[in-house]
């Protein structure tokens, strides 16, 4: 794995063999049949580029999966836009990935840091708070829709820690249920950033760290001017992905709440769903879709070229 | 403490994870027995619904109605038992299983050889080539959902296994021929070029050389593909739901449906519906820790 590792940062830019077409020493080009190629262009393209195009394609007319559709230009959106539910969809949507992005991992590093240290129970702990990424997200989203009953296990263990005077309806409050859903899937998921960042901190040469107390360093010294930086990388790879996963957040909502209370929990991904499949209207959802993979686009854009600049190499 | 700094800085060899590991263990000083001591509150805290689960399944109704959080008084399996037969967990199960297996193998087999077809193909169009399968990395899966269904129904293919194998197989494209591609051209070219020389066509050198060469990226792919691919639920929701060819996800789905109340009824459910995947979980994990941490980075 290690070569797996240091593989990335040679692949891009210092490769000896990138796209040379495997010229050998003999100066003979080894060029790989490019009909190789074909296979996986044919299920992309069916699965992946011809639907995403159709789609963006359909969200401009009101297309109701039958016969015709009439082209409608951005009537579709402009409905998107003077609806209180779609602007509130949009509104958690937004919430939930930044509040997620940010807490997740910045909980990931903590845990990462926690377990980069010399206790023993290191690997048992690692291998418990990676576990909940293997369950499907549906099966988290039920476990925790019970865990939120009221007077269920959370009230049941808040009574017992004789905190009984924050028990409340969790879900069915509008201005705690959005709350509570991020924190379940921040259970979920804590345990992939934790480990996107240990791999980070494995990389950081010990030798940097000695040379820092030696110096006279702290221990929050040494974090802030050693490991935060060197993390960089790290923590690119992680927001990203916990950005782009979080936008397009559907079964632990689906499943929990529903979009509700009210339109509380409402987000773009569910009211596509709902619009798209329940009711039928085929056009106004692949618009909602389209208005998403902007937003995905943008947000991943603007945030990998904030948190690249903070990459720096060991 | 000072022995430990002078051999370390005198122990060259290794690389900086492996020195870290010899380290650590030597490191173990004062503020650490704090810290473990901290992490065990927490660790509770969050392992408190996995327990919640696991309890539950094995509770009566009564005893849920009693005290949520207390452990149960026996081992009581008729939850299991109904769990099994009612929601037809086992044909849910197998099918998951065929679903994913054949996704799998499928996309490894295309994606590597995609990936071989772009990492050893032009230089100009490598990168071009490349681009186009990282859009797919991009665009949320939302967007295609809809003209992807009605193609699928069209082609007569909802509730067939093969709509979702399709399915995975297109999704999988845009990350696994990302790592391949990336770990590929890292690698000399050398051994193909020896195998051509041999007059080896070139499904032989790609069967034989490349492929094998690529093992651990494979190992990587495979292990996060898998996961995925278990754990979806939205589109076999939509094309496989109701139908007896649902996978594990929607089966649980479609039984908290049926027995809203029963708790103890939808925990084993659930526990049935984890338990293959926990299983091989705590048998691999080193390897799928390490897969996730650094296929990602590579």
């Amino acid at each position: 794995m290690t070569m797996a590792v240091t593989g990335r940062g040679t692949a891009n830019k210092r490769s000896p063999f990138r796209g040379s077409g495997g010229r050998s020493r003999e100066g003979r080009l080894h060029r790989a049949p490019q009909w190789f190629l074909i296979p996986a262009l044919v299920f992309y393209g069916v699965v992946v580029l011809y639907p995403s195009i159709a789609g963006a394609f359909y969200s401009f007319t009101d297309w109701r999966g039958g016969a015709g559709a009439s082209w409608t230009g951005l009537e579709n959106f402009h409905k998107l836009l003077g609806n209180e539910a779609a602007v509130a969809a949009l509104r958690n949507t937004l919430v939930i990935a930044v509040t997620l992005t940010i807490v997740q991992t910045f909980l990931g590093l903590l845990l990462a840091l926690a377990l980069n240290t010399a206790i023993r129970s290191r690997n048992l702990l690692r291998t418990l708070f990676f576990a909940p990424m293997m369950l499907p997200p549906v099966i988290t989203g039920l476990l925790w829709q019970y865990i939120y009953v009221p007077g269920g296990p959370l009230d049941s263990a808040l009574n017992t820690l004789g905190l009984g005077g924050l028990t409340q309806s969790w879900l069915g409050n509008s201005s705690i249920a959005l709350w509570a859903i991020i924190g379940s899937v921040i259970w979920h998921h804590v345990g992939m950033s934790m480990v996107i960042y240990l791999a980070g901190l494995q990389r950081i040469p010990e030798e940097l760290y000695e040379a820092a107390s030696l110096d006279g360093a702290g221990a929050i010294r040494r974090f802030w001017s050693v490991t935060r930086p060197l993390l960089g990388q790290a923590t690119t790879i992680a927001t990203a992905l916990t950005m782009t996963a979080s936008l397009k957040l559907f079964d632990q909502v689906f499943v929990m709440t529903g979009g509700g209370p009210g339109v509380s929990t409402q987000t773009l991904s569910l009211i596509m769903y709902k619009e798209a499949f329940v009711y039928g209207n085929y056009g106004y959802g692949s618009a909602i879709a389209l208005v998403l993979t902007m937003i995905v686009a943008f947000i991943v854009f603007l945030q990998m070229s904030v948190t690249r600049r903070g990459e720096v190499e060991a | 403490m000072s022995a430990t700094l002078t051999r370390s800085a005198v122990e060259a060899g290794g690389s900086a994870a492996a020195q870290n590991r010899r380290r650590r263990r030597r490191g173990y000083g004062y503020g650490t027995p704090l810290l473990e001591f901290v992490m065990v509150p927490i660790t509770v805290a969050y392992l408190f619904p996995l327990y919640i689960m696991v309890s539950m399944s094995f509770k009566t109704t009564q005893e849920i109605a009693a005290s949520k959080v207390a452990p149960p008084d026996g081992l009581f399996t008729g939850n299991y038992a109904t769990a099994w037969s009612e929601a037809d967990l086992g044909r849910a199960m197998l099918n998951s299983v065929i679903i994913t297996v054949a996704s799998i193998t499928l996309a490894v087999l295309v994606g590597s050889m995609a990936g071989y077809a772009i990492a050893r193909g032009a230089r100009r169009t490598s990168t071009p080539k490349l681009m186009l399968f990282l859009l797919g990395l991009m665009i949320p899966g939302q967007l295609g959902m809809v003209p992807l269904y009605t193609l699928m129904r069209d082609l007569g293919l909802l509730q067939t296994h093969a709509s979702l194998i399709i399915f995975y197989i297109g999704s999988l494209m845009p990350l696994t021929v990302f790592l391949y591609t990336g770990f590929l051209k890292t690698q000399s070219p050398t051994y193909e070029e020896a195998a051509k020389i041999d007059g080896a066509g070139w499904w032989q050198t790609y069967a034989r050389v490349v492929f094998p060469l690529l093992r651990p990226v494979t190992g990587t792919v495979i292990i996060i593909n898998t996961i995925n691919t278990w754990n979806d639920f939205l589109t076999p929701l939509l094309y496989l739901a109701g139908t007896p060819n649902r996978t594990l996800p929607v089966a649980v789905f479609s039984f908290q449906g049926e027995f809203a109340s029963e708790w103890g009824l939808i925990f084993a459910g659930m526990v049935i519906a984890a338990f293959p995947v926990l299983v091989v979980y705590f048998f691999l994990q080193r390897h799928i820790i390490r897969g996730f941490g650094s296929g990602l980075k590579g």
